[in-house]
């Protein structure tokens, strides 16, 4: 995997407004208005976020000339949650080990006659 | 009666990783599971197949704490230590972290932050790297139980993060 690509998405990925363009374009193409409707944003503001979308190889322009849809790029979006989601897995053992703990400590402390 | 909380972890900024998970547990509880050697020994595992044989803890600022896991089949170790810059029991704790193996650039720090609403415990562990590079490589790192993260699961982990 080339990390200086992996870089790039991961820095798109850190801002809010671009996972949710993200988001929206997972459920289809869509133009930059239509994109743009749902921020409080001027449309120059949101081209900037899909330029830097575009750079890290996230999304890409579809074929019509005229309303240029922006489409999901879905390989490096893979890599990068492949990632994340090795990481996500060993935690999320580790913390369902911490409520089987949890519950257990809670069982103890409710025991009565333990308290004095 | 419940299914199992959902982890988030997103990437705050480009030196960042955050996890926010939610314990059914009052807060002082889950503080104790993270500063208490024996419990912490019983949680903090590695992937399948590892122990947990060094779980040293000294729970004032300035003080260490040092983390070995160690794969049983061919007794492979992974050491993790660090130093407490911040404690406020029990609500907050604030330690650097490196690794044995120094793969990455610079120390790591956590800031871990337990929240308490109505019995339930929410946590937010905050780990900020020296630099991308040094956190793309802990994400990188170690985790072999890599399986292909599908399609759908990805929507689903914007969905969280937005």
């Amino acid at each position: 995997m080339n990390s200086g690509r992996l870089d790039a998405t991961f820095a798109a990925l850190a801002d809010p407004t671009r996972r949710a363009i993200l988001a929206r374009l997972a459920s289809g193409e869509a133009s930059v208005t239509t994109l743009a409707k749902p921020f409080a944003m001027s449309q120059p503001a949101i081209s900037k976020h899909l330029k830097v979308l575009e750079r890290a190889g996230l999304i890409r322009r579809g074929r019509d000339a005229q309303r240029r849809p922006r489409r999901l790029e879905p390989k490096p979006l893979a890599d990068a949650t492949r990632w994340l989601e090795r990481y996500r897995r060993l935690w999320e053992g580790r913390y369902q080990h911490l409520d089987a703990l949890l519950d257990e400590l809670k069982t103890k402390e409710k025991t009565p006659g333990d308290h004095r | 009666m419940k299914s199992a909380e959902t982890l988030t972890v997103t990437t705050s900024s480009e030196r960042e990783i955050v996890m926010t998970r939610v314990f059914d547990a009052p807060r002082q509880l889950v503080f104790d599971a993270h500063t208490k050697p024996d419990l912490v020994k019983r949680w903090l595992l590695g992937p399948p197949g590892w122990s947990m044989p060094v779980c040293e803890i000294d729970l004032r600022v300035g003080g260490k704490y040092r983390y070995v896991w160690r794969r049983d089949s061919d007794g492979t170790q992974m050491g993790i230590g660090g130093v407490y810059r911040e404690i406020v029991a029990p609500e907050r704790i604030v330690n650097t972290e490196r690794f044995d193996e120094a793969w990455y650039p610079g120390e790591g720090l956590g800031t871990l932050v337990l929240v308490e609403r109505g019995g339930k415990t929410t946590l937010t562990n905050t780990m900020r790297y020296e630099s991308r590079a040094a956190r793309d490589a802990i994400l990188k790192s170690g985790m072999e139980t890599g399986v292909a993260a599908s399609y759908d699961r990805l929507a689903e982990l914007l969905a969280s993060t937005t």
